[in-house]
């Protein structure tokens, strides 16, 4: 049991940091432009894609730098050429924006890399296993994904909080007008964080696609986890989507292990559900099945008595 | 003016619809409705190869009654059931009477029960219908139809298989099922434990879990489950990503137990899961890319190089459906033995008809319509050496037979009831 829980939380981590390191730029580039930027998992699938094309030429190292920053700069370049011209029409503009920039990523994919997954394997020198405990071992690319993330959210709290274009950014979060007043150039502001959550996205990616697959449905797959992760979180707390990234992930991990069903929680404490009837087919589903649909009920109930999340700062 | 335009046009069209047929005459059309767009594009497109390569095989050896050519049409139904229907429609109207399908037993099973509707409605007229891949066992059972033929082993036939290697495998002692939550993974899950009861009642089945389909992101809380469970083998129908990431998982938590899969061998897996699968990730079929290698079978090994170095996409996609082989060779056959394309007549002459594949004698069973043809089982193994000379989807990987099941053996009972139309 101890074997069974402690692998759980170790899975857990690896996994909510992912989350985090996907959900970190979106909730920068939502709260701070208003934009739902439906295409944040196709820079996360673009990072993958990146990443095993340079590492299958330079290696793993030179992909863990490049590819991030390829990513980056092309993220850079839509808002720059892209969502700046549209941002006059609105937000609703925007959005649509997103969404079709989401399908021609995808598509661009299926036509350069092919339809399906590509092999792109966990690099040699972190092919092996970490640690065994009792009989379950922690492969050392899970430390080193653990390690990554982990480094990264140091990095980019520290960069919000203890430097000055961290405490730029904080204010256009929240007060726009009043920085450009301040005589600082917002857009271009805007094009940095949009850069930087992409670059983040990507690094996710060129981690995530060897810890996942690297396929053409990646995007999609991951896609609404980091919707849910940055409504729970709140809008534009760096704090907020850690702990909802990490909250999620145990969802997730634990529910699995959870054997028993509605029916056998309601006959513990006393009610005997009938086997038949209309409602049988609830009572019969376990925990353990629900486990990849409890963060979307967690984000419908975030939003009916919470909707600034966890520990957002805005109620809109 | 306007009036006379309008007549020579009218005209025109009456004329070109009066030689349709004319034209459709000249080869024997062939309706593949699979998917070609939507997240299963990838499989449909090389099912769609499959049946190209087999075509031109059969018409460059002459096509059919003395010098007719097959040709494959291909309608893309988006694996849904609905838009297969609509197909159906166009094919109809198409002047095709020959469809086949593969992908998704939801759709076979509307595809049957449309099929035999027109059929009823249209004596004379009739649709055959060939499937390559769908595996729920009604559809030879409960299900069948005397207009529908199953060229895959359905999937009480498969874990027959499987159930049969475990029998001989004494170190076995827990087994752990996991499949996907649909219609699909329930059957593998109940024939299993009915089998495996019944055949090595000393087993213990450690555990019985269904996941979301195409859901869940990391496997290893299910992985934990396994470890905990002490299983050694694992039986699970699951495709796709499920399927590669539930081995990538066990792979990183050193999971020592043999996994027997469906569906672990094509179509995406060998790419995604690479080197972690050599020597525990096992799956059954009719066929994998080193059996030529393994029985030193040179007319098949040409066959597969061809279509290598036309169709796979440099050996990306390679060559996967050796039923699809057998199920073009004998319609060709079929056609022959008819004298005539009519779908009444070839499934007549289909029925109960042997076959000679380069791997042992094929049987159409007459009574359900379900193909009784030799099975393999084989395992994930590097590739490049001795024993195992191809790779599949260039991942450096193979494959390496760890059993044959004789096709008598992987024949099951049926309860199938047809009903025959008079001759």
């Amino acid at each position: 049991m101890f074997e069974y829980l402690l692998f759980s939380l170790l899975n857990t981590l690896v996994l909510g940091m992912l989350f985090f390191m996907l959900s970190s730029g979106l909730t920068l580039i939502f709260s701070m432009m208003g934009v739902l930027n439906f295409a944040h998992a196709s820079f996360y699938m673009l990072g993958a894609y990146f990443g095993y094309q340079i590492s299958a030429v330079f290696g793993f190292g030179p992909a863990l730098l490049l590819a991030p920053l390829a990513v980056g700069v092309l993220g850079a370049l839509v808002e720059r050429y892209g969502l700046r011209s549209v941002h006059k029409y609105g937000h609703v503009a925007e959005l649509l924006f997103t969404v079709g920039l989401a399908f021609i990523i995808e598509e661009a994919v299926n036509l350069i890399w092919g339809r399906n997954a590509v092999t792109y394997p966990v690099p040699n020198f972190l092919d092996f296993s970490l640690f065994t405990l009792f009989t379950t071992s922690f492969s050392a690319y899970r430390a080193f994904m653990l390690l990554i993330s982990v480094g990264i959210f140091a990095g980019v709290y520290l960069v919000l909080t203890r430097t000055r274009i961290g405490l730029i950014i904080q204010a256009s979060l929240t007060h726009p007008q009043g920085v450009s007043a301040l005589g600082h150039n917002v857009p271009a502001v805007f094009m940095l964080v949009f850069g930087g959550g992409s670059a983040l996205a990507g690094l996710a990616g060129v981690i995530g696609g060897i810890f996942l697959i690297t396929e053409p449905a990646m995007a999609a797959t991951l896609g609404p986890i980091v919707f849910v992760v940055i409504v729970v979180g709140g809008m534009g707390s760096l704090t907020g989507a850690l702990v909802a990234s990490l909250l999620l992930a145990a969802i997730q991990t634990f529910a699995v292990g959870i054997d028993v069903s509605l029916g056998d929680i309601f006959a513990r404490i006393g009610f005997q559900m009938s086997p038949g009837g209309l409602l049988k087919d609830l009572w019969r589903i376990k925990i353990s099945h629900t486990g990849p649909i409890l963060p979307y009920l967690f984000m419908v109930l975030m939003l009916m008595f919470r909707p600034k999340g966890l520990m957002g700062k805005r109620e809109s | 003016m306007l009036r006379r335009w309008l007549l020579s046009l009218t005209s025109v069209a009456l004329l070109m619809l009066m030689a349709l047929p004319v034209m459709a005459a000249d080869t024997i059309k062939i309706a593949y409705i699979d998917p070609l767009s939507g997240a299963f594009a990838g499989v449909g497109d090389a099912g769609l190869k499959h049946f190209q390569y087999n075509a031109e095989l059969i018409n460059a050896k002459g096509g059919v009654l003395g010098g007719t050519k097959l040709e494959i049409v291909p309608f893309d139904n988006k694996t849904s059931a609905q838009d297969s229907l609509i197909q159906l429609k166009n094919v109809i109207d198409q002047g095709i009477r020959i469809i086949t399908q593969g992908n998704g037993s939801n759709v076979a099973g509307a595809l049957i029960e449309a099929v035999n509707k027109h059929n009823e409605r249209n004596p004379g007229d009739e649709i055959i219908y060939l499937n390559y891949a769908a595996v729920t066992p009604a559809f030879t059972n409960e299900q069948c139809s005397f207009w529908h033929f199953r060229f895959d082993a359905h999937v009480d036939m498969k874990i027959a298989a499987i159930t049969d290697y475990i029998k001989e495998q004494k170190k076995v002692k827990k087994v752990y099922l996991i499949n996907m939550d649909y219609v699909f993974g329930h059957s593998v899950s109940d024939a299993s434990k009915a089998m495996l009861k019944e055949k090595r009642p000393d087993i213990q089945i450690v555990g019985d879990t269904f996941t979301p389909m195409g859901k869940v992101k990391d496997f290893s809380p299910y992985v934990a489950q396994i470890k905990a469970s002490g299983a050694d083998t694992i039986i699970t129908g699951n495709w796709g990503a499920d399927m590669s990431l539930l081995v990538k998982a066990a792979k990183d938590a050193g999971l020592k137990a043999q996994f027997h899969t469906f569906y672990g061998g094509g179509l995406g897996a060998p790419k995604a899961i690479g080197a972690a699968g050599i020597g525990i990730l096992n799956h059954v079929t009719e066929w994998h890319i080193n059996l030529n290698h393994e029985e030193k079978n040179k007319q098949d090994e040409e066959f597969f190089l061809g279509y290598q170095a036309k169709y796979s996409g440099g050996g990306e996609v390679p060559y996967y459906y050796g039923r699809i082989r057998t199920q073009m060779q004998m319609l060709a056959a079929a056609i022959d033995k008819a004298g005539s394309a009519d779908a009444k007549a070839i499934a007549l002459a289909l029925e109960g008809m042997e076959h000679e594949t380069p791997y042992g004698t094929v049987t159409m069973r007459a009574e359900d319509h379900q193909l009784i043809q030799p099975l393999y089982i084989s395992v994930y193994a590097k590739a490049g050496t001795d024993k195992v000379k191809y790779d599949a989807e260039n991942s450096g990987v193979g494959f390496s037979t760890v059993k044959r099941i004789e096709a008598a053996a992987t024949a099951m009972p049926t309860t199938c009831k047809m009903a025959r139309p008079s001759k």
